[in-house]
């Protein structure tokens, strides 16, 4: 444990973080999944309403998957921008 | 992301390669600024669409009674937008198609600029975050307008210890639209510059068109229709009847 030096360590855990942050996808997939299938029910139901069933579906499922985007910024944070090294190097 | 002198971890082996560069380094009040590739896609993104309406324009003056060719076109485009405005603005609609409209065709072409190799400015968040503050200005200045002292007491409703809450609510607003659009092409640039710096090149052939089919044309394309759609509904929802 001694060869590690203070940076690495924070690399590590950032990395490790990082990957943590991104099991928030879970909840869009599940979510934009449940819109999709509630789409087809409803085409299924009024064909005739095709054009704005799916325009309802399209926007409800992008704004449902800005939770999962926060954790993609979050991820991509800690990886490139890594506020805790520039925070550690600065002290 | 990628100001700075920290450390790139990925892309510091000079093939994984998707942060912002500094092209041109200028003083601005003291401090050092530079000219990003940011700048210069919507550069040319802008004189794209600078030069389409030029020749859509002298098109359009000498127009036929029967359209062919380009006018066709840019009639299509215009009937389809005032439908897009129309049916979620309604009678408002006449005041916002133009903003609409160029909000719309710009983040679109930034979006599907990825397609050309140039790195999209809304992969930036500085270009999505000032779009967005163009929303948030047209949604607080309809509030004032319409609602009057309405917009301080709404703020109070229903109950008046949620005024925190209402209060952070109306400045999330900016900040998640922003996100949104940000990250989507954000992700799709990652992912277009793992797969063009990290697989060995006989994978290279062929596959990367299906995936800029769906990160560039179909992602963009919707999250242009969500953004501006987004804008049309919470304008429209402060104006009211």
């Amino acid at each position: 444990m001694n060869q590690i030096t203070n940076e690495g360590l924070i690399l590590a855990c950032s990395t490790i973080g990082a990957g943590l942050a991104m099991i928030a996808g879970i909840g869009p997939g599940i979510g934009q999944g449940i819109a999709a299938g509630q789409g087809a029910a409803a085409v299924g139901r009024n064909p005739g309403a095709r054009g704005d069933i799916v325009s309802t579906m399209l926007l409800g499922q992008a704004v449902a998957e800005t939770t999962g985007l926060y954790g993609l910024v979050v991820a991509l944070l800690l990886m490139y921008g890594n506020p805790m090294l520039s925070r550690f190097l600065k002290l | 992301m990628g100001y700075g002198t920290l450390p790139m971890l990925l892309a510091s082996d000079g093939e994984v390669d998707f942060s912002i560069h500094h092209l041109i380094p200028y003083q601005f009040m003291g401090t050092t600024v530079y000219i990003t590739t940011s700048h210069v896609c919507m550069l040319l993104i802008m004189l794209t669409i600078i030069i389409f309406a030029l020749i859509a324009r002298k098109k359009i003056m000498h127009a036929d009674e029967v359209p062919t060719g380009l006018q066709n076109v840019v009639e299509f485009a215009v009937e389809t937008l005032q439908g897009f405005v129309g049916s979620t603005m309604g009678s408002h609609a006449g005041k916002y198609i133009n903003y609409i409209g160029t909000l719309f065709l710009f983040v679109l072409l930034s979006n599907i600029s990825g397609l050309f190799g140039l790195r999209p400015p809304t992969a930036d968040y500085g270009t999505t975050f000032s779009l967005a503050i163009i929303t948030f200005c047209m949604i607080q200045y309809n509030n004032f307008k319409c609602n009057k002292f309405g917009a301080i007491t709404g703020l109070f409703q229903p109950l008046p210890f949620l005024f925190p809450i209402n209060l952070i609510g109306e400045f999330a607003t900016p900040i998640s639209m922003s996100l949104r659009l940000f990250g989507n092409v954000m992700s799709g640039t990652v992912m277009m510059a793992l797969f063009y710096g990290l697989l060995p090149i006989f994978v290279k052939i062929g596959i990367p068109a299906a995936l800029h089919t769906y990160f560039d044309l179909f992602s963009g394309a919707i999250q242009a229709y969500v953004f501006s759609m987004l804008t049309m509904v919470f304008v429209s929802d402060k104006i009211g009847e």
